[in-house]
């Protein structure tokens, strides 16, 4: 309990200036982060809706993607993440915010059973995708995956070109069409294309981080996913580089379902339709406190721990 | 801290006072013996190794001056030092090598492609990583002594008894857990990132092995194995039990393939060790030349190996 604490505090003292912006209008944020970045044109291509993100969306009830019901994530005897039910809309960013060990991470890895991969990892409850169980043992991971693509924290194209880094997946779901056409749909929907169009055949280690991370996006839908599940996609990133990817993730929203882990409240507030606020327990589990549109999250949260928390009283 | 005896004056300003602070004399005496002892240490090597170099390298003078070159390395082995050559010799261990190339790699790069991709982590697999890393370790002599019964005397049928073949199966046996290591290691080095990566586009896990683990790890796989058929190449013990001749013999011309892969052999370190025991001087100047040939081949294999590594150093 004592490390928790630690850690809580070292990051309240990143959240103190989020949580009052985040207060205030959102497209405020915005303008204060533009003058932080440099002055490119990444911003005159901004999106005025970008700042909209917090904004309540009025449109009719949609289709859920995934029913969390009564979902626990262990790691051998510790329990990570307990008792989280809820529904993820589709067509909409959905953050997950929380402190650090909440187990925001291992949830958002349970939805493309990514948590597999981690010999010790298990779970009990239910994510149903579109209705389907995705725990069910006739459910073959892999499929999964091919429908829930992922973005990660840290950029991890493949050590090959950026063609190829769009291909691979593609090609090994037995693409059948004009390969050049789809790396350069896929580049152009992840904004991205008029930065490597003339080095297709370059390694794709060789961008900028941004870039290796909107590279990595491309790579995601160029297998035509139904939901992006990102991983605190900009951890890595400066503030201009953050900007194109929160561009960019309204942009795909219109296809895509997107699931999004951030740190950065600032980031949750502006670019996400729905929060889900998670934090741990005294047994050190994370639970769900809150959930519901980010305007209502951030400006009138029901839970004292969210509120506490979005205006950067606690980590 | 201000020991110094210009300290003893009382400072007459703040700049004195810091200029006394740091400005001090003291020679870190510590530091200086224990850089000397590091280079001393230094020499001492290198002069051993260069006094071994000119020692071989005086001693095969003679060789090189009265023989040619081309004589010297195809003539068969022979009682005459006059005529003797390394011929047979560099025959043999380039079979050799490729015994060990052919079965060590593949067996060493599939083992250690499971016990790092595949094997779950649990006692039998930490017991198998032990046991392979303490093989490595076992000297060459006693692989021999394994040699002999099984392949000089249980498959004699098939290996002819003390033949290339013996000799090729022994020395692969030789570097196979170094091969095991050396690939595990190459294998590890590939972040988990990427793996991620591959599974995270709907990859199977025989998908993301193929296209990206493998051949990222292969410049560090090839570095590794390369290095072990360079010591293979200098193995000698192993080789003298399994049957490498350390005296003449001749192969008939008309032998086929098989039959001189079961026949009689040495090897280039069999040659240098029977010569180096022979009375006549003639014969320690051939022993010096064969090692001298010895060194070069052993050098352009590392070479090889380096080469190899920087070409395809790969940065995550």
């Amino acid at each position: 309990m004592r490390e928790s604490g630690e850690t809580m505090t070292e990051q309240q003292d990143g959240s103190v200036a989020q949580g009052s912006s985040a207060n205030g209008q959102s497209s405020a944020t915005l303008d204060g982060s533009a003058q932080a970045g440099a002055r490119v044109e990444t911003m005159q291509r901004m999106k005025v809706d970008v700042g909209g993100g917090g904004e309540q969306k009025s449109s009719p009830a949609t289709e859920n993607v995934f029913e969390v019901s009564d979902f626990n994530a262990y790691y051998g005897d510790f329990r990570a993440v307990r008792d989280v039910t809820m529904d993820i809309p589709r067509n909409r960013i959905t953050a997950f915010i929380g402190p650090s060990g909440c187990g925001k991470s291992t949830l958002l890895r349970c939805f493309n059973r990514m948590n597999d991969l981690v010999p010790v990892a298990h779970n009990t409850g239910r994510i149903l995708y579109h209705g389907v169980d995705l725990y069910d043992p006739r459910v073959d991971p892999v499929e999964v995956r091919r429908r829930i693509g992922m973005v990660f924290q840290k950029p991890n194209p493949f050590p090959k070109s950026i063609r190829e880094n769009i291909a691979f997946g593609a090609r090994i779901a037995g693409y059948k069409g004009d390969m050049d056409e789809l790396v350069e749909r896929s580049l152009r929907r992840a904004a991205i294309w008029d930065e490597v169009k003339d080095k297709l055949k370059q390694p794709g280690t060789a961008l900028s981080g941004g870039q290796q991370q909107r590279l990595c996006i491309a790579r995601a839908i160029a297998v035509e996913p139904d939901v992006i599940l990102m991983d605190e996609p900009c951890s890595a990133l400066d503030p201009v580089a953050t900007l194109k990817i929160e561009e960019l993730m309204f942009e795909l929203r219109d296809e895509f379902t997107i699931l999004i882990v951030t740190h950065n409240m600032q980031q949750a507030a502006r670019a996400s339709d729905e929060t889900v606020f998670l934090t741990m327990g005294e047994d050190r589990a994370g639970y769900l406190v809150e959930k519901g549109p980010t305007s209502e999250i951030f400006t009138n949260p029901r839970n004292q721990l969210t509120e506490d928390y979005v205006s950067g009283r606690f980590g | 801290m201000a020991a110094s005896p210009q300290a003893l004056r009382p400072p007459q300003s703040a700049t004195e006072a810091v200029e006394q602070a740091i400005m001090g004399q003291r020679r870190d005496w510590r530091s200086v013996v224990f850089e000397l002892a590091l280079l001393a240490s230094l020499l001492i090597a290198l002069g051993v190794l260069i006094w071994l170099l000119t020692d071989i390298f005086i001693g095969a003078i003679p060789v090189f001056q009265e023989r040619d070159l081309v004589d010297f390395l195809t003539a068969p082995t022979s009682s005459n030092p006059l005529t003797a050559g390394i011929g047979q010799a560099l025959f043999g261990s380039l079979l050799l090598m490729l015994f060990v190339a052919v079965l060590a790699i593949p067996i060493g790069v599939a083992s250690a492609v499971y016990l790092e991709e595949y094997a779950t982590d649990n006692a039998v697999t930490r017991l198998i990583n032990t046991t392979v890393r303490n093989l490595a370790g076992v000297p060459a002599v006693v692989y021999g002594l394994l040699g002999i019964a099984v392949f000089v005397v249980l498959l004699r049928p098939w290996t002819g008894g003390p033949s290339v073949i013996s000799g090729g199966f022994t020395l692969a046996i030789v570097v196979l857990p170094i091969t095991v290591i050396a690939s595990a290691e190459a294998l590890r080095a590939v972040p988990g990132a990427i793996r991620e990566a591959g599974f995270g586009v709907g990859a199977t896990k025989w998908e993301v092995i193929r296209y990206h683990v493998l051949p990222y790890a292969m410049p560090g796989v090839l570095t590794g194995t390369i290095l072990t058929i360079g010591r293979a190449f200098g193995e000698t013990a192993p080789l003298l039990l399994v049957g490498a001749l350390t005296g003449f013999f001749s192969v008939a011309a008309s032998a086929s393939v098989v039959e001189r892969l079961q026949g009689p052999y040495t090897s280039l370190p069999t040659i240098i060790f029977s010569w180096s025991r022979q009375p006549r001087t003639e014969f320690r100047e051939l022993t010096a030349a064969a090692i001298i040939v010895l060194l070069v081949l052993v050098l352009i294999i590392n070479g090889l190996a380096i080469i190899l590594r920087n070409r395809y150093a790969r940065k995550w």
